[in-house]
């Protein structure tokens, strides 16, 4: 039988699949279109090299960065592979997650990208969905909440954040060529981190 | 003799490079070239970067220059990959072909590491026409 965390990964990459032509499209108006076709292509591998039934949490965080790393391509390539690379050194050993753990991990994987993509907030990239997620999934937490509760709320809190992504220009990557007129479009790395942090909300509330 | 990796998303690009900084040179055997996918689709590989490293030293540490924005963020994690083995990496802030001709005729004259690197990111300034 697969193992937990074998599922929820299988979910995440079946979710970015479904979004892939999506996520390609919004890439085609500010970037290369290729955002779409490189994730998927990048879970393709990650389902079929992450060890099904090692319970490990840590472990298979890591296979599914070092993956990535390797088969994705673009930009999220390094950006993704490092936050899961990031999120693995902090779940390593772990066979359940928990909501501190949960937390733990999202800050060193947002940490990760932070340094990677020598970014921050309002850049029109994928933080602008993370940190905010972040924050109120550990202000949840900090209140007494339950794991499925927080997640709830930085799912809620990374839509808003895709949605803010509409009102700014790309000063990163390459979006950024576009200046001012990358307005009025929506990130794709903002949207597959999206995608991703509700692929986990629905598997750990299923 | 320090070694060169070349960076690229386009394979052919790398295996360009490499070719012609080899000629150049007349150097071989230290210089690898790591461009594309392993399935010669466009884009950049940080395993195959950091295995490319490892192939490149040869004791006196490797050199690396990568082209367009997420060929440095896959070369930087290339060299966070190899961080607990011994192997003395720069990253270059140079063009790709200029750089690495450059630094491939530095090497060649058995220049230590640092010498190798100025003659890469020197290739950023030099001017073509005069």
């Amino acid at each position: 039988m697969a193992s937990r965390v074998y599922d929820c990964l299988a979910l995440i990459g079946a979710r970015i699949t479904e979004n892939r032509d999506f996520l390609t499209d919004l890439d085609r108006e500010i970037g290369d279109a290729d955002h779409g076709a490189n994730m998927a292509r990048g879970f393709a591998a990650v389902v079929e090299k992450v060890p099904r039934d090692n319970p490990d949490i840590g472990a298979a965080l890591k296979k599914t960065g070092m993956t990535l790393l390797s088969t994705v391509g673009g930009a999220s390539g390094p950006l993704y592979g490092t936050a899961y690379m990031e999120a693995a050194k902090v779940l390593s050993g772990c066979e359940t997650l928990t909501a501190q753990g949960f937390a733990e991990a999202l800050s060193a994987a947002v940490a990760g990208i932070q340094k990677r993509g020598k970014s921050v907030r309002g850049e029109k990239t994928m933080l602008d969905a993370l940190i905010p997620a972040l924050e109120a999934y550990t202000a949840r937490i900090d209140a007494g909440g339950s794991l499925p509760d927080a997640l709830d709320d930085a799912c809620a809190a990374a839509d808003e954040g895709v949605a803010y992504t509409r009102t700014i220009a790309a000063t990163k990557g390459r979006a950024s060529y576009l200046g001012e007129r990358s307005i009025g479009h929506q990130d794709p790395g903002a949207t597959s981190a999206a995608i991703t942090l509700g692929a986990i909300r629905d598997f750990i509330k299923e | 003799m320090v070694g060169i990796v070349i960076v690229s998303h386009s394979r052919k690009i790398a295996e360009g490079a490499k070719d012609l900084a080899e000629q150049v040179a007349s150097a071989s055997g230290r210089i690898v070239a790591a461009g594309g996918l392993e399935d010669g689709e466009i884009g950049t590989d940080a395993v195959m970067i950091s295995e490319a490293i490892r192939a490149a030293d040869g004791g006196d540490g490797v050199v690396v220059l990568a082209d367009l924005g997420s060929g440095i963020m896959s070369a930087e994690v290339a060299m966070e990959l190899l961080e607990d083995e011994k192997i003395d990496v720069r990253l270059a802030d140079a063009p790709v072909v200029e750089g690495a001709v450059a630094a491939a005729v530095e090497a060649a004259c058995g220049s230590p590491i640092g010498e190798v690197l100025r003659a890469a990111e020197e290739a950023r300034s030099a001017r073509k026409l005069c």
